[in-house]
């Protein structure tokens, strides 16, 4: 029986949403997933090629059209098994995952038309399993060989279960009070609910992994502590946890915060359900946040469901702005205002030290850098000044350095990331690194993909010994 | 869970508590600090280490009601437990033989001043220790400190104990007399600044910030501090600055971030100003 060829539907199912003048004054989530018809449709829209262009894409190699092909069969149950066996954080990777510069990126559909929403389907997937309750996998009896995580991150969680899953016993040593590293103080609750992120990691830990919290490595423990201490090797993904200042006249009023800090209070701390939550959080009237990252645009939509009118202050033009098309659309449709070609020279305050406007200056764009976007020119004599009550600096994150400082043999680069091959070793023996402490500051999906690479070699490692 | 071992009221709002920590009691030295969280809905608090027993397994922490988070901390009672208790934070003080020390601990200031007295006393130093509060009823820790001081001097703002003035009429009095090679001051903003202020320049003179922080470890730069014109992060900087190199007016603006949602004021403030911040 041939199948009857399909007509081609050249465009995305869309995605239900939470009505833009609705969602921007609460934290629910925003996208709100296809039902099981839709995820069918769209599923059906996979070509199911031969050359599995996607899968190249994905940095944890889903076997994306087997676990498309499942949903066109609407057998849930399969198409997130075959998730799970590369990616074991799928409702996370789902919606927060930039699917439009990976596997989406290569979709054959794509080449004439919008490609599959991959990201849609995997969380479609990913949550019909979590309302139904998850099945643990199997891992196998202990191989008596123990490693040490070194933050609970995306990275640290992969690589994390990656090792469960091949017999270890794994410890994740967590600086703060929750396990999740930025997706419990970075990622805001709209775009990636925390009793989501809670649930992952719950399974993760169902495996045999042990998290610890309150443990700061560098601090309670060193990483040669660690490794005397029993651990076979070690793995650090810290991450991008330093944050970034512009070195302006004013930066330290009050009011100035860094994205890291007002994220964190909202996030982590709960700061937006103050006084409920303890931990204090003020916006004022007004709020700018500098920067055209994800980040920038996650403090600017907390700003403004905090009730402030939010401004985004970006050096060059929309078209060199880093963050994805996705969330500078959601920002603007939500009411954020975009002043481009601008950025702070100086913040002004009042005699309480608290900041009340900043000087700005205009750019023009000139000939492109070395990170190939148009550098951006300041304009003379352009400068103007904008009332503000509060500015977030979301101009980038650097690596912690608490792990560094006591691991005077493991070798960093200029900027204080740690040096690392591909598959994740250091020059320390037995330690290895990935994520945003070896990268500097880049997406969820590819710390997973280190923390697998290096679970991959550590346990080659391990297995020479 | 963290347990509350002992409880203690020290003073009119000023608490005690002994936490069974091990791990981090075997860690902790001098000058460092802990982040606490009673429970889920809690802020992080951070409280310098007023004392640490590695045989026993505890952390010492004193801390001052000046806020809510403190408040529902002081409510609890031995046998209760602490949620979140994360450490030792911050760098270590710098403990050899100086010499002559001055140590002065202002308030609940006092109560993160005698580890790093004690250290230096072991250590070999004539420490002279200069304590002071609002009034008697403030003052805590005085039989501590004696022991562990060459001498010890008490001031307080009304004279219902020990000199009737402030720790730096003491200080002026005591550097007229001695050679002294090193003075560390810990207490509310305030005080450290007007120490900094009769310190002369070519003496050594360390302060220990308790600034607004969040996580502790670099993370936020909520702590953010102007030493010598560079901003650095209490929290992993400190909290041990050069006093002679430190903003003050920065350090007083930046701990009023707050004011009007809530007081996350200073843990070791005793003095007016700062319990005004408080209400």
């Amino acid at each position: 029986m041939s199948t009857p060829k399909r007509k081609i539907i050249p465009n995305k199912h869309p995605m239900p949403h939470q009505e833009a003048g609705i969602r921007n004054k609460n934290f629910d989530e925003v996208a709100l997933g296809y039902t099981e018809e839709t995820a069918v449709a769209e599923a059906e829209r996979c070509l199911q090629c031969k050359n599995n262009a996607c899968m190249e894409g994905c940095p944890v190699n889903v076997d994306i059209p087997a676990f498309i092909k499942k949903i066109t069969e609407r057998d849930f149950e399969g198409a997130i098994n075959t998730i799970k066996e590369k990616n074991s954080l799928p409702a996370i990777c789902g919606r927060v995952c930039p699917q439009e510069s990976q596997c989406e990126k290569f979709c054959t559909l794509g080449k004439k038309n919008e490609p599959v929403a991959i990201g849609r389907l995997e969380r479609y997937a990913a949550d019909w399993e979590l309302a139904r309750g998850v099945k643990i996998p199997q891992v196998p009896e202990s191989n008596g060989k123990r490693v040490a995580i070194v933050g609970s991150g995306p990275s640290g969680l992969t690589a994390a279960s990656s090792l469960a899953a091949l017999g270890y016993q794994v410890a994740i040593l967590e600086a703060l009070h929750i396990p999740g590293g930025v997706l419990v103080y970075g990622i805001p609750e709209f775009r990636l609910p925390k009793a989501i992120v809670a649930e992952e990691i719950e399974n993760i830990s169902k495996m045999g992994v042990e998290i610890k919290c309150n443990h700061v490595v560098g601090k309670l423990s060193s990483v040669d502590e660690l490794l005397e201490n029993g651990y076979d090797a070690v793995y650090i993904g810290t991450g991008a946890g330093l944050p970034s200042f512009m070195n302006i006249p004013g930066e330290n009023l009050n009011g100035v915060y860094s994205a890291n800090e007002f994220l964190t209070r909202n996030n982590l701390m709960k700061a937006y359900r103050f006084p409920e939550y303890l931990t204090p959080i003020r916006v004022g009237e007004r709020v700018a946040v500098i920067g055209g990252g994800n980040v920038a645009m996650d403090g600017a939509r907390t700003a403004l469901r905090l009730g402030a009118e939010s401004h985004i202050i970006y050096r060059r033009s929309m078209e060199e702005m880093p963050a994805r098309a996705e969330e500078i659309e959601h920002a603007r449709e939500e009411g954020v205002v975009f002043n481009l070609l601008t950025s702070p020279i100086e913040f002004k305050g009042n005699e309480e030290g608290r900041v009340t406007s900043m000087i700005c200056q205009r750019f023009e764009l000139g000939e492109p850098d070395e990170s190939g976007r148009r550098k951006p020119v300041a304009i003379e004599g352009s400068e103007f000044e904008m009332p503000v009550d509060t500015v977030v600096m979301s101009i980038g994150q650097g690596p912690n350095p608490l792990v560094q400082q006591t691991t005077p043999d493991l070798e960093t680069n200029k900027w204080g990331n740690i040096v690392a091959d591909e598959d994740g070793r250091t020059s320390k023996p037995g330690v290895f690194a990935g994520g945003d402490i070896v990268t500097g500051a880049a997406t969820v999906i590819l710390a997973m993909g280190a923390g697998k690479k290096a679970a991959a070699a550590i346990h080659e490692y391990l297995s020479n010994d | 869970m963290f347990k509350i071992i002992k409880k203690k009221i020290l003073a009119q709002s000023i608490k005690l508590m002994d936490v069974e920590a091990p791990e981090i009691a075997e860690k902790a030295r001098p000058g460092q600090f802990i982040i606490l969280r009673i429970d889920d809905i809690g802020e992080r608090i951070p409280l310098t280490i007023a004392d640490f027993d590695a045989d026993k397994g505890i952390i010492t922490i004193i801390f001052q009601e000046v806020g809510k988070s403190t408040r529902l901390l002081g409510e609890l009672n031995e046998d209760d437990s602490i949620l979140d208790f994360v450490g030792p934070l911050g760098c270590v003080s710098e403990i050899e033989n100086f010499g002559t020390v001055v140590c002065i601990g202002g308030g609940v200031g006092v109560a993160p001043i005698y580890p790093i007295a004690k250290a230096l006393y072991e250590e070999g130093n004539q420490v002279i220790s200069i304590i002071g509060a609002r009034s008697k009823d403030m003052l805590i820790w005085e039989d501590e400190m004696k022991k562990i001081s060459t001498k010890l001097y008490v001031a307080s703002d009304d004279g219902s104990i020990g000199i009737k003035g402030f720790v730096t009429d003491v200080l002026e009095d005591v550097l007229a007399q001695v050679k002294v090679d090193r003075v560390v001051a810990i207490g509310p903003a305030v005080m450290m600044s007007a120490v900094a202020k009769v310190t002369p320049k070519n003496l050594p003179l360390i302060v220990s910030l308790n600034s607004i922080m969040v996580d502790g470890t670099g993370m936020c730069g909520a702590c953010r501090v102007e030493a010598d014109g560079k901003t650095m992060f209490a929290c992993v900087d400190g909290p041990e600055f050069d006093g002679h190199k430190v903003n003050w007016e920065l350090v007083l603006q930046r701990s009023k971030m707050f004011i009007n949602e809530e007081a996350m004021a200073n843990e070791r403030g005793g003095c007016k100003c700062q319990r005004q911040n408080a209400k």
